[in-house]
């Protein structure tokens, strides 16, 4: 089983993809405050980043 | 982390968890619809995006030379209703020429007996949009009190606190069991119990940073009765302290509101008109018109101004920004509801409200799935420790 294998990770090692996700999405939430136009499209962005790493998990690598 | 202080956070995200659930499921299913409240309202009653409505070629919608009087608009506004009605607010679509004005019985009439008439300031005519009785207004009333006024609000808040409590101890539950595991793994081939347990992790993970802004946003909309409470008995109070004591204003000596808008323009030159409270209700004093201002850019917008006008004369007696507390009850509506950045934002925000439904929902399987009753806090408390890889007992 390749998780075991992996050994025991370290916390920046778990938590470093969520704070890379918390960080894209509070930065889309408060730019699509400031401004429209390109600002919402940044947010979108910004907020398409949680979406998008939920369906690569469910549909790219269930095992 | 010890196998103690796993078993302390396991407990507070079980407790805090099994108290908001049903609460929180209830908020998104309503909350999911109300999204898009724009976009189905103008499915149900095309008028509010009536063409004919003019856009406003100067940002505002209180200056332009075409447009009616604001005491014509009143006059037509109160003819509609019966005789004795008072103008209660009035508010403006600062990119359209639309406009609302609502009237009551009497100057302190609750929301319950007030009515609504929205109107086109171009052409004078009233513009229909959608009814109050329908079911977006039905799942707004269910979304923010149950049907049960303040009290109904405030327990929602606290629903929210629980819910945020929730998210705090999962995410630190998630520590130990992921510390053998790579993130986003969903052991799918597994038992229905790890598969579940491996998405409710993924997707509660996920959607921490937007769950805990809508959560917590939810929260401080609950507090907006309390807020504009505080706001009326403080600054407003302050603002109006030579007045007191004074006799309220009767309706029938309410003065022009287009002087009154005209002195208040004047006194902050750059700032459009959001709404005007009039004397007696909850958002003024019993003399003075209060002016609300946006600010123009999209940042200041939000942040609202007021400014007082003698109702009877017509001058402006003071002006003043919002306190820190009502920036903030402000700056949660939009962040709250997800309206405020295009279709694709409401989008992203309905998916990460289905994502949200699934945490709570395999929540819930977890829950009554646990290690069939046997020792079931510590043999849960085991799957947290191992990422849920030793302890399948089939």
């Amino acid at each position: 089983m390749r998780a075991v294998k992996r050994g025991r990770q370290s916390n920046r090692a778990i938590f470093g993809p969520l704070v890379l996700i918390a960080l894209a999405s509070l930065s889309g939430l408060v730019i699509a405050l400031t401004g429209d136009g390109a600002r919402d499209a940044t947010a979108w962005l910004g907020l398409a980043v949680p979406v998008a790493a939920a369906a690569w998990a469910a549909w790219a690598r269930p095992s | 982390m010890t196998q103690r202080a796993i078993r302390g956070w396991f407990l507070v995200h079980k407790w805090t968890s099994l108290i908001c659930t049903l609460f929180l499921l209830m908020l998104c299913l309503t909350g999911l619809p109300l999204i898009f409240h724009d976009e189905l309202d103008t499915l149900a009653a095309p008028g509010g995006r009536d063409p004919a409505l003019r856009i406003v070629p100067v940002g505002s919608s209180a200056e332009a030379p075409f447009l009616r009087p604001l005491d014509t608009m009143l006059a037509g506004a109160l003819a509609r209703r019966p005789v004795g009605e008072v103008p209660l607010f009035m508010a403006f679509d600062n990119e359209r020429t639309l406009m609302t004005i609502t009237t009551g019985p009497t100057p302190d009439a609750p929301a319950a007996d007030m009515t609504l008439q929205s109107f086109d300031r171009a052409s004078g005519r009233p513009v229909a949009l959608a009814s109050d009785d329908g079911v977006m207004h039905f799942l707004l009333q269910l979304h923010t009190d149950m049907f049960l006024g303040l009290p109904g609000m405030l327990f929602l808040g606290a629903m929210g606190l629980s819910f945020a409590a929730a998210l705090v101890s999962g995410v630190i539950l998630y520590a130990p069991f992921m510390r053998k595991l790579p993130f986003g793994t969903v052991r799918a081939s597994r038992s229905r119990r790890i598969k579940w347990l491996d998405y409710h992790n993924l997707l509660g993970a996920v959607t921490l940073a937007w769950a805990l802004v809508v959560g917590l946003t939810g929260v401080v909309n609950t507090l907006a009765t309390p807020i504009n409470q505080l706001w009326q008995r403080n600054e407003l109070a302050a603002m109006t302290r030579a007045y007191a004591g004074r006799e309220a204003l009767p309706p029938s000596r309410y003065g022009s509101l287009d002087r009154a808008m005209a002195a208040a323009r004047a006194a902050i030159p750059g700032y459009n008109p959001q709404f005007i409270a009039f004397p007696g209700g909850a958002f003024s004093s019993k003399h003075h018109y209060a002016v609300f201002f946006q600010g123009s850019t999209p940042l200041t917008q939000r942040m609202l101004t007021v400014a007082l006008i003698d109702a009877e004369r017509a001058t402006v007696t003071a002006v003043a920004p919002m306190p820190w507390y009502g920036h903030a009850l402000a700056l949660s509506q939009p962040l709250h509801f997800g309206d405020y950045g295009g279709l694709p934002l409401k989008i992203l925000w309905a998916l990460l409200t289905a994502m949200t439904i699934a945490v709570l929902g395999s929540g819930i399987y977890l829950w009554i799935s646990r290690s069939h009753g046997r020792a079931s806090t510590a043999a849960q408390v085991r799957e947290i420790e191992t990422g849920a890889a030793l302890v399948e007992v089939e």
